[in-house]
């Protein structure tokens, strides 16, 4: 287990890097082909002819493909919601971890339980309550529900019990009460914890997909993803458009990413770790 | 009211008073939870619910009336001459075939990422980040980038191929072609999530054991067989399951890459679910589905359990 990587073992890392970049790549660059030759045969590798036609009907167009619309929807409905989730989250997760209560244990059991429900079965009376709230086609479809997911408690709470109780006890003490001391002292120390669960959060709503294909109509009020779907109908098989849309997608996730990626990779790996 | 009041006051102020510094109010902890169970209560507990209430329903979106029909939904879905029983089993099949081909990649494939990435070399952080990378882009970006490479005129990956001399494969349009390509993007998608948890699994089985093993005279594929798997086996069970979860919530790679075709194989039970909620109304029917597939769906994961558990053994 503990010898020297090899050849064989740089051979593979370096295929498997390939596996991955070579699509994405494959998309940028297909964004920059005219139609004629995204369909060439064989392909050519890198651009003979590169325009920005692709991204000036994706970025310009006001009437039915408003990516940049669709971009800042996307944006505003995942920064909303990830800070929804951070708050109640982090109160909920607190009181679970630290605090003593009648039918405490029932009601960690019961959110935890339905972290095991497969989401479709929320989707039609979710749908009707929207309906009746007057939220369908609006941000708040996509902001406030999704708060209720369990994961966000589950994992705060993993945290909270990790802190050492004297920190609070020594507040205490010296008279602060409960929402003092969270808001002054836990929260505080709890920073990595919140930076993981505001990027798995922000990450989660910018990419559903299912949800906001249904809840929304209006074609400005789409958000990429359901947006893209749409872009994809419309222009079938002008593939450069078509990438293009799916690289204004990607790229600001992917650039975000290069800087959380450590947020990112240690709440997945934590995730996975059952108290 | 007022006297209950001010009893709960009393007694909150002496718990404070003799529990000392541990002691929250009596009513702290239900403030704190209090946001967060009035989301809960109204979209999971309430809609779940509220679902089995439809279910029980004739309700049509569109109809001012929805009249109570007991199981009649559910018993439209076992009977072969109703109109509902066909797509729906249908689509259970085009997720089932799914979900049975593409759980073992998806727990083979990110087991092997991860014992690569758990040795320590030069960089492993940065691919580590590079192998999980694709999981950040939604299926959205996947999908749509997934139907280009795939074309089976124009894509990349039958221009590769045929460089070997091999033919033009229809992997959006011919089966078993377009069930390979709809689980090899899940993998190229997912495969990182489920590696990520699995490299912590291992990570977290003590090098005391591999020194032990080590010292019996263990070889590298022995110490894998009797301290890894065995170690992983926790682990495994939860990414098992949340896999499950993901495979039968399966539609947007079908709907963007195959659009449930050639013919409707590729029409999975969520597409059927939706097509009968959303594009005709019936919703009454479609949460039907929905519980359905979510009983189906935790058999499974029974089953799957109790194949693990006797494994250990």
């Amino acid at each position: 287990m503990r010898r020297r990587p090899s050849a064989a073992f740089w051979v593979m890392v370096v295929l498997l890097t390939l596996l991955v970049i070579v699509p994405l790549l494959w998309m940028v660059i297909t964004s920059f082909k005219t139609v004629g030759e995204s369909q060439a045969d064989p392909p050519t590798l890198i651009p003979q002819d590169p325009s920005g036609r692709a991204f000036g009907e994706v970025l310009t167009t006001g009437g039915q493909n408003p990516v940049l619309r669709w971009a800042l929807n996307s944006f505003a409905a995942a920064t909303l919601h990830a800070a929804l989730v951070v708050v109640v989250a982090s109160m909920a997760g607190y009181a679970l971890a630290r605090m003593e209560f009648r039918g405490k244990n029932f009601i960690f059991s019961f959110i935890l339980l339905t972290l095991f429900i497969p989401g479709f079965v929320f989707l039609m009376p979710n749908y009707l309550l929207m309906d009746n709230l007057g939220w369908l086609d609006t941000l708040w479809a996509l902001v406030v529900p999704g708060a209720a997911g369990a994961f966000g408690v589950f994992f705060m709470r993993q945290f909270f019990l990790a802190i050492p109780k004297e920190l609070e006890e020594v507040a205490l003490i010296d008279g602060a009460n409960a929402w003092i001391v969270f808001t002054r002292i836990i929260l505080p120390n709890a920073k990595p914890a919140l930076a993981t669960l505001t990027v798995l959060s922000f990450l989660a709503n910018w990419n559903d997909f299912v949800w906001p294909l249904f809840v929304l109509f209006s074609p400005e009020r789409l958000t990429l993803p359901a947006g893209l779907s749409l872009l994809q109908g419309a222009y079938t098989t002008d593939y450069p458009v078509i990438m293009a849309g799916a690289t204004v997608a990607a790229v600001p996730v992917l650039i975000l990413y290069v800087f959380v990626q450590r947020y990112v990779i240690e709440g997945v790996a934590r995730s996975g770790i059952k108290g | 009211m007022a006297a209950e009041a001010s009893a709960g006051t009393l007694r909150r102020r002496r718990a404070r008073a003799s529990t000392g510094v541990r002691g929250y109010g009596r009513a702290t902890p239900y403030l704190f939870l209090a946001p967060y169970l009035l989301l809960f209560v109204l979209f999971v507990i309430g809609p779940a619910i509220f679902g089995i209430w439809m279910s029980l329903h004739d309700w049509d979106f569109q109809l001012p009336g929805k009249p109570f029909v007991g199981l009649q939904n559910y018993k439209d879905l076992f009977d072969p001459l109703s109109a509902t029983a066909e797509p729906f089993w249908h689509g259970m099949r085009a997720t089932g075939i799914f979900t049975l081909a593409s759980v073992p990649f998806l727990v083979v494939v990110p087991l092997g990422l991860a014992v690569l990435l758990n040795r320590k070399f030069p960089g492993r952080t940065f691919f580590r980040a590079v192998y999980f990378a694709p999981y950040v882009l939604g299926v959205a970006v996947i999908g749509l980038m997934f139907r280009y490479i795939l074309d089976t005129t124009f894509g990349i990956l039958n221009a590769f191929l045929g460089v070997f001399g091999i033919p033009e494969i229809g992997w959006t349009t011919e089966q078993p072609w377009a069930f390979v390509a709809l689980v090899a993007v899940t993998v190229w998608w997912t495969a990182g999530f489920n590696a990520i948890i699995f490299l912590a699994g291992l990570q977290d089985i003590p090098a005391e054991q591999y020194e032990a093993a080590e010292l019996d005279g263990a070889n590298t594929w022995q110490q894998f067989r009797n301290v890894t798997l065995p170690g992983l086996r926790p682990v495994t069970v939860f990414i098992v399951t949340i896999t499950l979860l993901a495979s039968a919530n399966m539609f947007g790679q079908a709907l963007l890459i195959t659009q449930g075709g050639p013919g409707d194989t590729t029409r999975t039970a969520l597409m059927v679910i939706t097509d009968t909620g959303f594009s005709q109304f019936r919703m009454g029917q479609a949460s039907a589905m929905s519980y359905l597939l979510a009983i189906c769906l935790s058999i499974v994961a029974l089953i799957t359990f109790a194949l693990m558990r006797e494994r250990k053994s």
